[in-house]
């Protein structure tokens, strides 16, 4: 198990140093002087000459990638070109509102999707069946930022139950939340209703069934444990999918939260900010593939032994 | 039945038993078939569209929908079904260039990396982990804020998140195919490698392509609208779906129909893809089994 966590995590550092190198290189890509573009519009030629030799435009290219991963390392993101302010500060400001819109998603997304998804998965082919993939394939297609302003239309405009967006009361997270895990519950519920079906093909559940177990039992035991196994994985994959949802979700819902930060920052092209943004996502989104390869190897033995 | 009708029904081609199949997914068929007319729908707008979809016309603004105006006028009194219409143009190319795009690419290099192997394996399959690193949406983004907004930068945006996936389905397929026996059959009587490539491994990749491109139109028409929505791609008076809802946003509870019916067009075309998709795999998988 030990051998398998080093080398997982082994495999994870060159696709950490190329998405630096890419992060790193992608301000250079922008035409244009990338001093004057930190800078802002609106800085003096003094200060550009400041930021340039600030940030050691005019040292060679390898020196200032070095540099770059130094500063992170220390928790030094430079600044927005917008406010002035510390970048970690700013992402601090709003990494809570992302991660309790995030929690609040997922949470009722796993519920939901793997419900349908074991009842169609247990009534195959009859009505609860095919109403429960009606109503998924439904869910992944529906836009969401469609989805937020019908919601916010029905319960805020015209019932007046949940307010339009915000981030002040509890209430604000519902609609949101909502709009949010949709497409994955409709994910999951797809998913877990493969899974199932494909677990309650097995010789196994045969056995079981012909040796006279309880249906429920035949279920509970046999089929649906093994069949939550890839659903776990499929589970994990999705937060890296709620990432990209919220900074639709944040907009529609004026939720203060990073995915609104960073459609804000391409359009003041503050780019410290989309930079640091990019960064932060793709590196969790690393972590949690990491952390479910772990946690399959922990429930299946057969991953950690290939 | 004769002996006759048996033996021809054996020897149907490949194309013919998965029509077969197929014929009987009705609601995938219905799919495809509200698709079609969607499809022609954009071709033909400048015939079918009942008024210009970007002349306004003061008189008539915030018109909820009447008999002369089916779904409604916008703020400028546009007529917002004739601008659906003309929509449908943007919204299809934006999705079929970028997945042909992303295909090509893709399939290209999947090939590459399955047939070589070895050190161009590991170079494209890692190429495809990096660029899996980044969630989808926020890729197309990290493109969009590179390239500056406006549509034809998210045809690239979205083509390139398209890419790895494709390469990685047609790179195990092509390392299933080469150790088939026909290929092996070929490659035994020494047909040339591009021969071998094209005309014997590339065809048994289609089915999983062909699927997978389906899946991702709808996909790709949803990400293009979500960036034109946040006002990253297509730019009003553009009549793109997307970014039609960021329009009608302001006039929301006084004149829903401006949100309602370019919602519905993209839900309806996404919903027709994915069920298509779904079809063709159900399809296509029983007879690769």
């Amino acid at each position: 198990m030990l051998g398998y966590f080093l080398r997982r995590l082994a495999g994870t550092i060159p696709v950490l140093i190329a998405v630096s190198i890419l992060v790193f290189g992608f301000v250079r890509l922008l035409p244009g002087d990338p001093a004057r573009l930190v800078a802002g519009p609106d800085a003096s030629e003094a200060d550009v000459q400041a930021v340039r030799q600030d940030l050691g435009l005019d040292r060679p290219i390898y020196w200032q990638y070095a540099h770059y991963v130094g500063e992170i390392f220390q928790g030094n993101l430079g600044r927005s070109s917008r406010t002035r302010l510390p970048v970690s500060y700013e992402i601090g400001q709003r990494f809570m509102p992302t991660l309790w819109l995030t929690l609040a998603a997922m949470g009722w997304a796993i519920l939901a999707g793997m419900g349908i998804g074991v009842l169609s998965g247990v009534r195959r082919g009859r009505w609860e069946d095919q109403g429960g993939m009606v109503v998924a394939v439904s869910g992944l297609s529906f836009p969401p930022f469609w989805l937020g302003l019908l919601l916010i239309d029905l319960f805020s405009v015209r019932l007046g139950w949940f307010p339009t967006g915000g981030y002040e009361s509890p209430a604000s997270i519902v609609l949101p939340s909502f709009t949010l895990g949709l497409a994955v519950a409709a994910v999951l519920a797809r998913f877990t209703r493969s899974a199932f079906v494909e677990v309650a093909s097995e010789d196994y559940v045969r056995t079981a069934r012909a040796k006279g177990l309880p249906e429920r039992r035949v279920i509970w035991t046999h089929t649906l444990r093994n069949a939550l196994i890839p659903v776990i994985t499929m589970t994990g994959l999705q937060f890296g999918f709620l990432l990209g949802g919220a900074v639709v979700v944040e907009t529609v819902f004026a939720w203060p939260g990073l995915g609104r930060l960073l459609v804000d920052s391409i359009s003041y092209r503050d780019y410290p900010v989309i930079q640091a943004e990019i960064l932060l996502f793709s590196l969790e989104f690393i972590l949690i593939n990491l952390a479910v390869d772990l946690l399959y190897a922990v429930v299946n033995p057969e991953i950690r032994l290939r | 039945m004769s002996a006759s009708t048996v033996v021809a029904a054996r020897i149907d081609s490949p194309l013919a038993e998965f029509w077969r199949r197929f014929r009987r997914k009705h609601v995938a068929l219905a799919a495809g078939f509200v698709l079609l007319l969607i499809i022609l729908a954009a071709i033909a707008a400048p015939l079918i569209a009942p008024y210009d979809p970007s002349t306004p016309d003061y008189d008539n603004v915030l018109s909820p929908p009447t008999l002369a105006h089916l779904f409604g006028t916008d703020s400028y009194g546009r007529d917002i079904l004739s601008r659906v219409i003309w929509g449908g143009r943007i919204s299809l190319s934006v999705g079929f260039i970028s997945v042909i795009v992303g295909g090509v690419v893709g399939v290209a290099l999947g090939l590459l990396s399955g047939f070589f192997g070895g050190w161009v394996d590991s170079l494209i399959m890692r190429g495809a982990d990096v660029l899996f690193a980044f969630p989808g949406l926020l890729l197309a983004l990290a493109v969009v804020a590179v390239l500056g907004p406006g549509i034809s930068n998210v045809i690239w945006a979205t083509a390139v998140f398209g890419v790895p996936a494709f390469a990685r389905l047609v790179r195990g397929d092509t390392l299933a195919l080469k150790q088939a026996v026909y290929v092996q059959a070929a490659r035994s009587i020494g047909v040339s490698r591009l021969k071998l490539v094209s005309v014997h491994i590339l065809p048994g990749t289609m089915p999983g392509v062909i699927v997978n491109a389906s899946l991702r139109l709808g996909n790709n028409i949803l990400t293009a609208a979500s960036l034109s929505f946040l006002g990253l791609g297509a730019q009003p008076p553009s009549p793109e779906w997307g970014a039609m809802l960021a329009d009608g946003r302001s006039y929301l509870g006084v004149a829903d129909w401006l949100t309602l019916f370019p919602g519905l067009a993209i839900f309806v075309v996404v919903l027709a893809f994915n069920v298509l998709g779904d079809g063709l795999r159900d399809a296509l998988s029983q007879k690769l089994r």
